[in-house]
């Protein structure tokens, strides 16, 4: 988006860094916040709204804004991390996150929050809403782009499939898909739970143009946008991200992972300490 | 470090009592509980029934079905997050003679699988037990988890038997009464550390059966699932007032007990006040209100249960409190009534 007299990788990994301690501020007003998967995704959102999607924070309904779709509605305090450093929500109203009459309230909805896209919570919408929005934007003739971002855990709906096959047959090159492999879901590592690999091979066959990337290399993850950007055939775009819980703070990392990340009390503090000690000067 | 130590003695002078979590307690302060009974009382259950296999979709350890799983790996089918297959693996389960119990949340099995159940499992009377937690308003996480409208939509299809059990003590009968009854079933559920109260009333569980819990001169609560619960304490605070508010549970949805429901609504001067847990639509209170005008029983009647909306996400507490399903409001709109 903005010019940056450093370079872009310098910018991008000190957004990353504000997103995650937006996130970790936010998972300390009420002791805890899916905080595992918002520091996995932090690096992705720094990309989308720092480097990819055109947008207008001062006006988040633009009509030429490019999309973003949270289809892990649970993902919200990661988004809201990114909304708030994006400048589309106020960074004081991180104080209220998840409170009673909050617009931050702990799942992403449309109806609550300026900048969420679409109202999650049940998962394996995402993709069918970003079918319809890419069939509208090119009736409507629009540049503008859907990028949409899901879960591993969403792999095992009927319905995400649904919507790539769709997506492949309709031949939506306007739909960037971003999945999260975090390898984690709720009753267990995601690819125990129900085996999708090889989630490359499977999303060639249904008409993507695929990358895979580390979710957490800034320099891949950008490259992999700029390259799903500018693709030359007609197909929609996936990006696979394979991420890591708790990135960016090494004792939540280093943890047993689970989909509640369990955090002590005195943990946050320890947590922001320990992500501001890694930050990149 | 300064900055950081300042921002942490600001934020631990903050409340923090108000959370729109995903999962919330809904035992009270103080309250007895018993830990996940569903899953201990299908582990006792399938010791003497081989044909009991558990099945969910990726909510083994929010529903508790895990503890059945740690029982019974090799009787435990981890479907992954696909509600819908699991619905229809459960009637493929059943052809071949075994007794699935599916689990999963309630919203997920009555609004993204409702087809499966109804024409895998339902409309082939196929022996499959759904056992869904998060009932009703019992998530503070916003709509997507609040399944204010399930017994709706479970009561609207043929077959099925429709449960809303009180507490932990009901929950360990109703598993196996379920699994001796041939044909499908919809259990709400109540899971993690489930309130223990009916055994103090010596409450025993029968399907198709409502069950008086106490008597009360002026006031006939009919109610199920925790409204129950919740209308035994404004029984009591009632009390000190003078007002007598007696209390018929009624746990088996469907098939509706038509004939202890008509026979205390009979009664003459009581008013009737049905409480749930659900939307206003299509639930405890529509149902008894069409038996009792069918019959010709015409009581003063009132209905508490959760407004035709998009709930808001925010505390269990405050929500209970904003729709009016908490036993301080519920006690003061019954006096008002009255
Ligand atoms: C349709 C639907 N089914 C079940 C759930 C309950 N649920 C919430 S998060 C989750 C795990 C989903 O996987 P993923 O997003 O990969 O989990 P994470 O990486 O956050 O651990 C489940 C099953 C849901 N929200 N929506
Ligand atoms: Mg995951």
């Amino acid at each position: 988006m903005q010019s940056n007299p450093l370079g872009h990788k310098v910018d991008l990994a000190e957004r990353a860094y504000r997103i995650r301690r937006n996130a970790l501020k936010m998972g300390e007003v009420q002791g805890q916040g899916y905080i595992g998967q918002a520091l996995d995704i932090a690096d992705v959102l720094a990309v989308s709204y720092f480097h990819a999607m055109r947008y207008r924070p001062e006006d988040p309904a633009w009509e030429e804004r490019d999309r973003f779709l949270l289809s892990n509605g649970h993902y919200a305090i990661a988004l809201y991390a990114a909304l708030i450093e994006a400048g589309i929500i106020p960074e004081e109203e991180l104080e209220t996150y998840g409170s009673d009459g909050s617009r931050l309230p702990m799942s992403g909805m449309a109806s609550y929050t300026p900048g969420m896209e679409m109202s999650g919570g049940s998962l394996g919408l995402g993709l069918t809403i970003a079918v319809g929005m890419c069939l509208g934007l090119r009736r409507k003739s629009s540049a503008a782009r859907v990028y949409t971002l899901f879960s591993d855990g969403e792999l095992d709906e009927g319905s995400v499939w649904e919507a790539i096959m769709s997506a492949g047959h309709w031949k939506l090159d306007n739909l960037i898909g971003i999945v999260d492999v975090n390898n984690q879901q709720a009753d267990g590592p995601s690819t125990q739970v129900l085996a999708f690999e090889p989630l490359v091979d499977k999303l060639e066959a249904f008409g993507w143009f695929v990358q895979r990337v580390d979710g957490n290399d800034l320099d891949a993850v950008v490259a992999a946008f700029d390259a799903a950007r500018n693709h030359a055939a007609q197909k929609p775009r996936m990006i696979v991200c394979d991420t890591r819980m708790g990135c960016g703070v090494p004792f939540l990392e280093a943890r047993e992972k689970n989909h509640f990340i369990r955090v002590d009390a005195h943990e946050w503090q320890l947590a922001l300490e320990a992500l501001e000690a890694g930050r990149t000067q | 470090m300064t900055r950081t130590a300042a921002n942490s003695a600001s934020v631990a002078a903050k409340p923090r009592l108000t959370t729109s979590a995903m999962i919330a307690s809904i035992a009270s302060e103080g309250q007895r509980t018993k830990p996940a009974p569903f899953g201990h009382a299908l582990i006792a259950l399938a010791r003497s029934r081989p044909d009991i296999v558990g099945m969910t979709a990726d909510l083994g350890k929010y529903t508790d079905l895990h503890v059945f799983a740690r029982e019974f790996p090799d009787r435990y089918y981890q479907m992954g997050m696909a509600e819908q297959l699991l619905m229809g693996a459960a009637a493929g389960m059943a052809h071949e003679g075994f007794t699935p119990f599916a689990t999963t949340y309630a919203v997920f099995a009555s609004r993204r699988a409702y087809d499966f159940i109804h024409q895998t499992i339902a409309e082939e009377n196929l022996d499959v037990k759904i056992a869904c937690a998060l009932p009703g308003l019992t998530s503070g996480y916003g709509p997507s988890h609040q399944a204010a409208e399930d017994l709706a939509l479970f009561r609207a299809m043929p077959n099925l038997t429709v449960i809303d059990p009180c507490d932990a003590h009901e929950i360990e009968q109703v598993v196996p009464a379920i699994a001796a009854h041939r044909g499908p079933v919809y259990m709400r559920l109540l899971r993690g550390q489930v309130p223990l109260v009916l055994d103090e009333y010596g409450y025993r569980f029968e399907l198709g059966k409502a069950k008086v819990l106490r008597d009360g001169a002026e006031v006939l609560v009919i109610s199920s699932g925790i409204m129950t619960m919740r209308a035994l304490e404004v029984a009591q605070a009632l009390e000190a007032d003078k007002v007598g508010v007696a209390v018929l549970h009624v746990p088996t949805i469907k098939p509706l007990d038509a004939e202890t429901i008509l026979q205390e609504a009979s009664r003459s001067g009581r008013m009737v006040v049905v409480a749930e847990n659900h939307t206003v639509i299509g639930g405890l209170g529509e149902a008894v209100a069409g038996l009792l005008l069918r019959s010709g029983v015409t009581p003063k009647f009132r209905h508490i249960g959760l407004p035709d909306e998009f709930l808001a996400a925010g505390a269990l507490p405050t929500l209970h409190d904003r729709y009016g399903i908490s036993t301080e409001v519920m006690s003061t709109r019954i006096k008002g009534w009255l």
